[in-house]
């Protein structure tokens, strides 16, 4: 079996706030994330996927296939919005890098299932050069 | 709901690659310049990688500041502009990445509050790294 991984790159503002709380303890919590203008990372998206190469073209996916589905599926939805008021699935959830590693790879896993073949085993998101976060599909 | 999240922090250190079980040639043979003794440093990154559920409250498997704490705590000021070889974790092992890794994972192993640590990866330079996970039962 062959991992690949495709990277892409967003960039998105957003916000962190909890509506049960008070104004005070999401500032104690969030501190400076919790400006409710607003701030904005670009952020790179990493997608892992794992199969046997084709034995014809000797390709785990067609990368060009892959770019269009992390296209299609989240930087679409997600480059150049502010992720708390435009994406629906952050309507009332934190968009933390954990929650858009989560998001991202609920968008995508159905594209990838669905086309048969290789089979989304990662999907990693990094707010900044320094700061990442991870999901690999466990409950 | 079990996630991931990894951070990047950087420490410049020196060392010297010396075993005092070999004699000075199988050193200069070993180690090549990295033998020399007068030292060298490096920037190394170090990643730390925790896993645990998904703060329903929060939104995150771990405070990003009491991580930083926890690292800054017991290995940036354990090691951060230091000679690695005066350490007493180096008094009888060799400072090499592969050690400093393992050293890392195990001042860490325990103290993250609530994520477990997954992994540290320490890179020396852009061209080599070293990854530890504990050890596997």
């Amino acid at each position: 079996m062959i991992e690949l991984t495709r990277r892409a790159t967003f960039s998105a503002s957003h916000y962190y706030w909890n509506e049960a709380w008070s104004a005070e303890k999401n500032e104690e919590v969030f501190g400076r994330c919790a400006n409710r203008n607003g701030h904005g990372h670009n952020y790179t998206l990493e997608v892992t996927v794992a199969g046997e190469p084709d034995k014809v073209t000797g390709f785990v996916v067609d990368l060009k296939w892959l770019k269009e589905v992390m296209q299609s599926e989240v930087l679409s939805a997600y480059d150049h919005r502010h992720l708390n008021l435009e994406a629906p699935e952050f309507a009332h959830v934190n968009p933390t890098t954990e929650n858009i590693a989560i998001a991202s790879w609920r968008r995508l896993e159905p594209a990838i299932r669905e086309a048969g073949g290789a089979r989304l085993t990662r999907v990693r998101v990094y707010e900044t050069a320094d700061i990442f976060a991870e999901y690999r599909g466990e409950a | 709901m079990k996630a991931y999240f990894g951070r990047r922090y950087m420490l410049s250190a020196s060392h010297r690659l010396h075993s005092d079980a070999l004699s000075a040639e199988e050193n200069k043979a070993a180690y090549g310049k990295c033998n020399n003794p007068h030292g060298h440093g490096h920037n190394y990154i170090v990643e730390v990688l925790v896993g645990g559920a998904v703060d329903g409250e929060t939104g995150m498997v771990v405070d990003l500041a009491e991580l930083d704490e926890v690292v800054q705590t017991k290995v940036m000021q354990r090691f951060d502009h230091t000679n690695l070889n005066l350490d007493p974790l180096f008094l009888n092992q060799v400072p090499t990445t592969e050690n400093l890794c393992r050293a890392v994972f195990d001042l860490l192993k325990g103290g993250i509050p609530s994520a477990k640590l997954e992994f540290v990866r320490v890179e020396e330079t852009e061209n080599n790294f070293f990854e530890y996970c504990g050890e596997q039962v």
